[in-house]
């Protein structure tokens, strides 16, 4: 397509030299996840272009870039809401390319989402039980036979236990019996990631946690991911305020047309000219 | 009342001033609330005790030769009865407190409770008609065991549609085709090879092998339907089940499948004449065969006889008070027939049922299961993204309902000895619907309170009403148009309308129901019992108690934002 051929040979160049550095990260052990080279096309539009990146274990990377660099399609293709047209996506060893999303979650990959789905209708404690995987009454014949039931009841109890230890965790345990629809938009947020570690997730897709969240709120929900990730979470975090990234994450992965532009430490992703030019250049 | 302390307080509790002072009924009152307030087998005794000194008080002074009253037996029972609910009332109930206050309290209870309202209600209500019709016991007894009959089969079909659309949020409108599928598969298996000259034959397995293949039948087709559509929006998915269920209804109806021959084996439908039902087997507890002429056995040998003449003379004729006062005859009519009996057996049957499907629901509900069939009604993007295979759930909610489908069908339309194509017409899930919607759909409780309210109020109550008018007016004959109808207004007469509606009843339940859907969306569109509000775990979502104390309400030790700084430099 036309956008393709504008950039310069010197673009080219530059893209070369990050997947060859990014090839290098890889190949050291502990990067979870692994984007090779993945693309994403909507009829004639490219929204990802061989972007290629990982994220070292235990990090908090940030993922941003300006509106239509292709982060959120990125998020999506990782998570298997969209099948990527090329590349590949591969989670600790496992090749996770185009499998539905409730497999891509149960290898412990999970996500939020840029505006919180709670369950409305549904208590926050409820919403917060749904979560944990292979709880064994989720099977029909568990659920109602008088003898299987038996052991279904002893797991819900010790759920129920880790739910109120997640909720104090977040400081949202005086809405437990609350419908999630009556939560304000930030104790939603809450909700979503509290609701997304009781998976007991091995990595954390965060597309955009802050956005539409007031300063208070948005402290706290950074203290918890600092507390998290010293626990030994990884995290991904899409974000479109640039200053929350600088401040948060130690390593920062900048996105502009759908490519990787530039990757590294805060402090050598702003020196980075190509970044100034793409996105703090232009008027934020 | 004698001291002014005293009569403040009575003052002050009834807040109806002194117009009621009856000597001793406040001090009586008291005990008897006191007596209500133990419980068990106290509160029993003393209601059961006044019922029978009631009964014995109301023979004695208000008692007559019921048999020359030309509104019979029924009259006797319901002054009685509402004479001691009065009482009862009074004695237990807040004073000056008004009725419906005192049901919203009971309501607010328990389960069992807001049954026995709905239930009770609908039971008054059809003894109002029993009265006006002047129906003897056995009368009465038949028209409950008509209403109750209905009650279970629509509680059973409602409890299967709540899975479905309460929980799933799956919009299935082709109930009646799965209940089709149900009833004629069990009939296919298990009526005789041997059916006689008219009938159709049938594989002549058990009957209980055949409800099981019924049952399975339905929920095959029902994962048929499934496997495909589920990947349809819930409305299209809509289309497609009554769709499928007309489907099958018209290929019941098809001579093809009248009578056709597998593998050496002839069955068939029977088409659009319909076809003959295994027996009922609860017959088989009170007569010796399923023969209309067969003679009593095992129950309806002890049972027939002693309902038969149930009739218990309290006061015989020419009784005299002391010997002096001369006393009217009264007659206790308690007597049944024996059709009645075997019925009210059969409603025992489905109430059963009605139990098994209420625990099994339940229990689906209350459960990881449940919750996350919740989930995926709320959104089935967050149910994915949490792990959740989103189709499996759906196929196995979908078929498990299906099955339950099957079964009601089978316990509603094959228990009646006859079955054809019309009783599974679109029409019957609209109804189900529609008692899903007045009970309150995610509520298992509310379902089986719907089912009692549709198949009470809506279905066999207008039959009543109709029966009532035309027992005390003369309507003359029924004008066979609408303007016919209304055209006697001009004049004054209003009698050949009301022939018109009353003689149209069956249509006119349609207009009734619509108006009751409208009036429930504008005043309670969530239901009786509240929208999905059902909690999905297997145990009660509280806090455990041992956090109740201090733990949860103690603030954790939030870390500063310097510290996370710091860690960061």
């Amino acid at each position: 397509m036309s956008a393709d051929a504008e950039p310069t040979a010197d673009d080219a160049e530059d893209t070369a030299e990050v997947a060859a550095a990014a090839q290098g990260a890889r190949d050291a052990a502990g990067h979870p996840l692994v984007v090779q080279d993945l693309r994403k096309t909507f009829g004639g539009i490219t929204a990802v272009d061989g972007a290629s990146f990982s994220v070292e274990e235990g990090s908090l990377t940030g993922l941003i870039g300006p509106n239509g660099a292709g982060k959120s399609t990125t998020f999506n293709c990782i998570t298997g809401v969209h099948t990527p047209t090329s590349g590949s996506v591969t989670f600790r060893g496992n090749d996770i390319t185009g499998m539905a999303p409730h497999q891509i979650a149960r290898q412990g990959l999970v996500r939020t989402f840029q505006i919180a789905r709670e369950l409305p209708d549904m208590t926050v404690l409820e919403n917060m039980m749904l979560a944990p995987q292979g709880q064994s009454g989720e099977r029909l014949s568990h659920a109602i036979l008088p003898g299987l039931r038996d052991g279904v009841v002893a797991e819900e109890e010790e759920l129920l236990e880790r739910a109120w230890q997640q909720l104090e965790f977040f400081e949202i345990d005086h809405l437990a019996e609350e419908y999630a629809g009556n939560l304000s938009g930030g104790q939603r947020k809450l909700l979503e990631m509290a609701r997304a570690l009781m998976t007991d997730p091995s990595m954390v897709l965060l597309d955009e946690p802050l956005a539409g969240v007031n300063p208070t709120l948005e402290e706290k929900l950074l203290d918890r991911i600092h507390e998290l990730r010293e626990r030994g979470n990884t995290f991904l975090f899409v974000e479109h305020d640039m200053d929350v990234i600088m401040d948060n994450c130690e390593h920062v992965i900048v996105m502009h047309q759908g490519r990787v532009l530039a990757e590294g430490t805060p402090e050598q992703v702003t020196s980075d000219e190509r970044v100034v030019e793409a996105y703090l250049g232009g008027d934020v | 009342m004698s001291s002014p302390t005293e009569t403040a307080d009575a003052s002050a509790a009834t807040g109806a001033g002194d117009g009621r002072e009856i000597p001793g009924w406040t001090p009586y009152r008291a005990w008897f609330r006191d007596q209500w307030a133990q419980g068990g087998a106290v509160a029993w005794g003393t209601a059961l005790g006044h019922l029978f000194v009631g009964l014995v008080a109301f023979a004695l002074v208000v008692g007559f030769d019921v048999g020359s009253l030309p509104i019979g037996g029924s009259l006797v029972w319901f002054v009685y009865l509402s004479l001691t609910v009065v009482v009862l009332y009074a004695a237990t109930a807040p004073p000056a407190e008004p009725y419906v206050a005192w049901l919203d309290d009971r309501w607010m209870e328990s389960d069992t409770d807001k049954l026995l309202i709905i239930l009770g209600h609908v039971v008054a209500v059809f003894f109002l008609f029993a009265v006006a019709l002047g129906l003897p016991f056995n009368g009465l007894a038949g028209a409950l065991g008509s209403v109750f009959f209905f009650t279970a089969v629509y509680a059973m079909m409602v409890l299967a549609l709540n899975l479905h659309w309460g929980y799933a949020g799956i919009f299935n409108i082709g109930i009646a085709g799965f209940m089709a599928v149900g009833v004629y598969v069990m009939a296919i298996l298990s009526t005789p090879v041997d059916a006689g000259p008219t009938g159709v034959p049938g594989l002549g397995l058990p009957l209980p092998i055949g409800i099981l293949g019924g049952v399975v039948a339905a929920a095959v087709v029902g994962l048929v339907a499934a496997l495909p559509a589920l990947r349809l929006r819930a409305d299209y998915f809509a289309i497609v089940t009554v769709a499928l269920s007309e489907i099958i209804r018209l290929s019941l109806n098809s001579r093809v499948l009248q009578e056709f021959t597998v593998a050496g084996v002839t069955t068939g439908t029977g088409g659009a004449t319909g076809k003959t039902m295994p027996g009922n087997p609860i017959r088989l507890l009170f007569y010796e065969s399923f023969d209309p002429g067969a003679g009593p056995a095992l129950l309806g040998s002890v049972l027939f006889p002693v309902f038969e003449g149930l009739r218990v003379q309290l006061i015989p004729p020419n009784s005299f008070l002391v010997g002096v006062v001369p006393l009217p005859a009264f007659t206790l009519d308690l007597a049944v027939e024996p059709p009645v009996i075997v019925n009210w057996a059969y409603v025992a049957v489905l109430v059963g049922a009605v139990a098994l499907f209420y625990v099994l629901l339940v229990r689906t509900g209350n459960s990881p299961f449940g919750r996350v069939l919740k989930a995926i009604r709320e959104d089935e993007v967050v149910a994915k993204s949490l792990g959740k295979d989103t189709n499996r759930f759906k196929i196995v909610a979908f078929m498990f309902g299906c099955g339950l489908m099957g079964l009601g069908g089978i316990l509603w339309q094959g228990s009646q000895g006859f079955a054809n194509p019309n009783a599974f017409r679109p029409i019957i899930t609209f109804y189900i619907w529609v008692a899903l919607i007045i009970g309150g759909a995610g509520s298992n409780t509310g379902s089986v309170l719907g089912g009692a309210l549709f198949a009470g109020l809506i279905w066999e109550g207008p039959v009543y009403v109709r029966r009532v008018v035309t027992n005390y007016v003369e309507l003359g004959g029924t004008p066979g148009t609408f303007p016919a109808a209304v055209g006697p207004f001009v004049e004054g007469e209003v009698l050949p309308f009301l022939a018109y509606m009353l003689g149209n009843i069956s249509a006119l339940r349609f207009v009734l129901v619509g108006v009751i859907l409208v009036a429930l969306m504008q005043t309670r569109p969530e239901g009786l019992l509240g929208h999905r509000k059902e909690e999905a775990a297997a145990i009660p979502l509280g806090r455990p108690t041992e956090r109740a104390g201090g733990e949860g309400g103690t603030p954790r030790p939030t870390r500063s934002r310097t510290g996370a700084t710091a860690r960061r430099g």
